[in-house]
């Protein structure tokens, strides 16, 4: 054991450390300067929070690290039975916020369970492909009960009503499902399937102010001052940065208060109007180094279970920060997606901090020996 | 070795994580390539918009020039008026009202009504003014504006506003010239959005007023502010609004100084106390300028610029739509009224300069002169008369003779009347204008369908018939009997000036024409003038004020109603009375100003419009003195003016 405990601190994944810490400080650099437009009082000290809650998921995340990720293994499914029913819970003890009710209060804080399932989900999946290795190409049959794993939480957000974070459960789905090995029948029944399913989502399913996103979406320009505000002025303030940017704390968009939601759900358009176009190059390089060295991590994993586990990891992360950042610059409509790391948020922070942590469980794991089915259940 | 690693126990994801990383690459640089195009491509663009966002320009507003007399006396100016509003759902009835009521120092009964009409929007679920502020009280006082505006926060739902609001110190005493202020309405606002003016905006509506309102107003300014998206105001962190676009100072309007006396404006308003309707001009000899020009019945100038408020500005303008004297008419500009013996010394003139009559031949008036089948009757009895004592003594008679026997024609009276600017617009330049009227025969022929009568003319010798004048008309004709032949336009503006005092323009009194004239027939006429006021038997004799030099002419001027003989004046119907006239000027030797003076339907010009003549030049002679420092002269040929003569009431000219 103390070898191998030796061999775990010299095995640390520092690539994937700098890259996840740096976007976590320019995060709190950024909502720094997002909350300051506020004068002194609550929403100002936001960075503060921030700050503690990185360092306490960092301490969670540190611990996970410290475990071998295959113990969760024997876990998963409880795992996510505790997520789906916490989503459920929701229902009953949540908190009605601007028409949405998301969040369970626990004392002062408050808790958003749909932030955590995605990683349950993470798990339940690489738990599932890993005990179903196939080398032939799957059909549709075999992705079924993934597909009821995600559809479940995916659902239950959906009622939230949660568009963003439902369509993030069926991202990561979908990504994972990409690296199985797919017939291409299926794949060509699977896309077309979803094509009549998204038309019917449309009509159907979404809600009226879902809809109105969508559509604002479609046509930027048709209601500046009404439902196309947000992005309308997020992305007026992403172009005002140019080049060089505004500078630090002088965004004018952020200054002058056209930015909602800076903290959250627009931190990207306050970042590209104060660092300009060479800042955002900057941010998204980073989040491209940390999405492709997640997957190499992937690819290097030792098993399936960890494998998947990081495909999944680095799927949420991806789809999190491409979708705000689409969002904020107008290639889609605005869901409620905050960006990884970045974004203000206790339960959005502390996710991805699990997500990384678990990546970094499995790098550091990645070149370990097979250990012993005895060695495993202790 | 690849960045992607293949481990034998997840052979099935084999080459799949190169798929995987390369659609994140597309994603990511996806949304770089839309980040250059929002920052790059089209960052100036969005800069421009986010400029747009923050910087709001608001005008700012100017002030209008005042307006001042000769002297520099305010007889129009701005003042800030401030009003009160409230928004009926947020005031607390129970708790701000009583605050409010007693910083307003509001009475009992008007307390009451107020928290009825507020208590009548609160209760009604659907009045849309529940949410709006709407107007409480107009006008406070200082100390109220003091009070609301220091107790603002125990005030919710109140707000104090300032408005520009016009005022006139001198009131009613020159309101037709000042004229007033009216709201652009919003049929004109189209047109006039043009020329800058906003909504809610007041212009020029009478008077001076109107006419210098491109003066006057001056022009707004405006500033750019930055303000953020909850509508605060901000400071400029710097750079966003470049310093020479920042603002533009707004310009105040011009001041006006007139030629207006307004010391002798409140006298003449004094002086024509008792009689109902009129007007007067007085105005210098040797330059035409305006010292005096007053109608009555006025009007309030402020409350028709809406100074006192929505209520007051009601009753101010149904007053003047329904007031039957019609105070809206400038009756010494606008009202054209047949001059009557006032136009005796113009039809002299016309005589002698044509050499028709030899002045010292005198003929006989026995009272009255036949022509044709009708009997013309004089005033009375006048004997042997010659041109001074018909014009001193106001005799019909010879001036009738004068078309009968001597050939002086239609036509030779209107040549003269028309040189002396009847007929014609003098050119003021405020309120509508009439041009009266010196008929020629072709027009009399004209009118009376092709056939023309000596009666005509008749009537043209003494001012009557078709013959009408304005007061403003007369006074510049008698101006140029005084001066020697010269017709001035009337000047009523004498500078325009910046508002600390600045002349930017001064005008100077324009001749219209150099009227050539026999000096000694036109001395003869002045002498005539001079008897009419100080001679025993003069018109105008028995209303003489010791100590008040002046020459004139009384005229009493028929409104075309037949009246009946011997009757009373004042018995007769208001409306068919006579109009009373007096023109004429002072000093009488080395004339100064000239003074027309008409009573609407006042009766007798000897008894009505003369007294008020002899007020107007006693105080522009004690005004006169008291500014160049000098007692006021002593009358040159002091007379007893006592009552020698005994009817005055039927001294009439028909």
């Amino acid at each position: 054991m103390m070898r191998q405990s030796d061999g775990l601190a010299s095995r640390f994944d520092w690539p994937l450390f700098i890259a996840a810490v740096s976007i976590a400080l320019l995060g709190v650099v950024n909502l720094y300067s997002a909350t300051s437009v506020y004068g002194a009082g609550a929403v100002s000290e936001r960075y503060i929070t921030q700050i503690y809650w990185l360092l306490g998921s960092g301490i969670v995340g540190a611990l996970i690290c410290a475990f071998d990720y295959r113990h969760m293994e024997r876990y998963a499914y409880l795992v996510y039975a505790v997520a789906v029913f916490s989503l459920v819970l929701v229902f009953v003890l949540g908190r009605d916020v601007r028409g949405a009710v998301r969040w369970i209060p626990i004392g002062s804080f408050q808790f958003q369970p749909s932030e955590f399932t995605k990683l349950c989900l993470v798990i339940a999946l690489a738990k599932f492909l890993h005990d179903d290795p196939k080398n032939e190409g799957r059909t549709l049959k075999d992705l079924v009960i993934p597909a009821l794993l995600t559809a479940v939480p995916a659902f239950l957000i959906l009622r939230q009503p949660d568009l963003g974070t439902a369509m993030i459960h069926v991202f990561i789905f979908l990504t994972i499902a990409a690296v199985t090995k797919i017939s291409l029948k299926s794949i060509i029944l699977f896309v077309t399937t979803s094509a009549v399913g998204a038309y019917v989502a449309y009509h159907f399913v979404l809600l009226d102010y879902q809809r109105a996103r969508v559509e604002v979406f479609l046509n930027p320009e048709a209601d500046i001052l009404g439902k196309g505000w947000h992005a309308h002025h997020a992305r007026v303030a992403i172009g005002n940065g140019q080049f060089l940017g505004n500078g630090y704390l002088k965004g004018m968009q952020n200054q002058f208060l056209f930015l909602p939601d800076q903290s959250t759900d627009f931190p990207f358009p306050v970042w590209a109007e104060e660092w300009g176009f060479v800042g955002s190059t900057v941010m998204i390089g980073l989040y491209l180094f940390l999405c492709l060295w997640a997957i190499r991590i992937a690819s290097q994993a030792r098993d399936r279970f960890g494998a998947v586990l990081c495909v999944g990891a680095t799927a949420m992360i991806f789809w999190h920060a491409v979708i705000n950042i689409s969002m904020t610059c107008g290639l889609m409509p605005v869901v409620g997606v905050t960006m990884p790391l970045f974004s203000y948020g206790g339960s959005s922070v502390s996710n991805t901090m699990l997500a990384v942590a678990l990546l970094m469980s499995v790098s550091m794991r990645r070149n370990m020996v097979r250990p012993s089915a005895a060695e495993l259940r202790y | 070795m690849s960045f992607f690693a293949q481990r034998s126990d997840t052979t099935e994801f084999r080459k799949r994580f190169r798929w995987v990383a390369l659609v994140m690459v597309i994603g990511f640089f996806a949304i770089l390539g839309r980040l250059f195009q929002l920052q790059i491509l089209e960052g100036a663009e969005n800069h421009a918009l986010a400029i747009e966002n923050v910087v709001r320009k608001v005008t700012l507003a100017t002030t209008r020039g005042r307006i001042v007399d000769k002297n520099g006396k305010v007889l129009a100016d701005s003042r800030a008026s401030y009003n009160v509003y409230v928004v009926p759902k947020k005031i607390d009835m129970a708790v701000t009202w009583p605050k409010l009521a007693s910083y307003l120092g509001l009475q009992q009964e008007e307390r009451v009504r107020l928290e009825e009409k507020l208590n009548k929007i609160r209760d009604d679920k659907d009045d849309p003014r529940q949410t709006q502020q709407i107007l409480l009280k107009e006008d406070i006082s200082w100390e109220s504006v003091v009070m609301v505006t220091e107790q603002q926060g125990e005030l919710p739902g109140v707000s104090v506003v300032s408005v520009q609001v016009r005022f006139y110190p001198y009131g009613p005493a020159g309101a037709h010239v000042l004229g007033y202020m009216a709201e652009v309405s919003g049929e004109n606002l189209p047109k006039l959005r043009s020329a800058g003016y906003l909504e809610g905006d007041r212009l020029g509506a009478a008077g001076t007023e109107r006419a210098w309102e491109s003066y006057l107003r001056g022009t707004r300014g405006w500033e750019k502010v930055l303000v953020d998206a909850r509508g605060r105001k901000r400071n400029d962190p710097g750079g966003i609004i470049e310093d020479e676009d920042r603002r533009v100072d707004p310009i105040p309007g011009r001041d006006l100084r007139l030629t207006i006396d307004a010391d002798l404006q409140v006298a003449i308003e004094k002086a024509f106390k008792g009689e109902l309707a009129g007007g007067v001009a007085v105005l210098e000899v040797k330059t035409g300028r305006i010292l005096g020009l007053y109608s009555r019945p006025s009007f309030d100038s402020a409350a028709l610029s809406g100074a006192n408020g929505k209520a007051a500005l009601r009753d101010a303008f149904r007053k003047l739509a329904t007031d039957p004297l019609k105070p809206a008419v400038d009756k010494t500009v606008s009202g054209s009224y047949p001059p009557g013996s006032t136009f005796k010394p113009f039809t002299a003139l016309a005589a002698l300069e044509k050499g028709l009559i030899d002045p010292r031949t005198t003929s006989q008036c026995r009272g009255f002169i036949k022509f044709g089948r009708k009997i013309y009757g004089c005033t009375h009895v006048h004997g042997a008369t010659s041109l001074h004592k018909a014009i001193a003594q106001s005799c019909n008679v010879y001036f009738w003779g004068l078309v009968t026997e001597q050939q002086v024609g239609m036509d030779v009276i209107a040549d003269l009347g028309q040189r002396f600017g009847f007929g014609q617009k003098t050119g003021l330049g405020i309120n509508a204008e009439a041009s009266g009227r010196m008929p020629t025969r072709a027009w009399m022929t004209y009118r009376n369908k092709g056939r023309y009568l000596q009666g005509f003319a008749l009537n043209a010798a003494i001012g009557q018939g078709a013959t009408t004048v304005s007061v403003l008309q007369l006074a510049l004709a008698y101006g140029a009997l005084a001066n020697g032949g010269t017709l001035f336009q009337p000047q009523l503006v004498r500078a325009v000036e910046t508002s600390n005092g600045t002349v930017v323009q001064e005008f100077s009194p324009r001749l219209r024409r150099q009227i050539s004239l026999d000096p000694d027939n036109l001395r003869l006429v002045q002498k005539a003038l001079y008897g009419g006021v100080n001679e025993e038997g003069g018109t105008a004799n028995r209303a003489r004020i010791e100590g008040v030099d002046m020459a004139g002419k009384t005229g009493t001027a028929q409104v075309g109603h037949k009246l009946v003989r011997g009757l009373e004046a004042e018995k007769v119907w208001y409306f068919n009375r006579d109009h009373a006239w007096f023109a004429g000027y002072a000093p009488s030797g080395a004339p100064e100003i000239a003074v027309v003076v008409l009573v609407e339907h006042g009766g007798a010009g000897g008894k009505h419009a003369a007294p008020i003549a002899f007020r107007v030049v006693a105080a522009w002679t004690e005004l006169t003195a008291a500014r160049t420092g000098q007692k006021p002269k002593e009358d040159a040929s002091p007379r007893s003016s006592a009552g020698k003569r005994g009817d005055r009431s039927r001294q009439r000219t028909p």
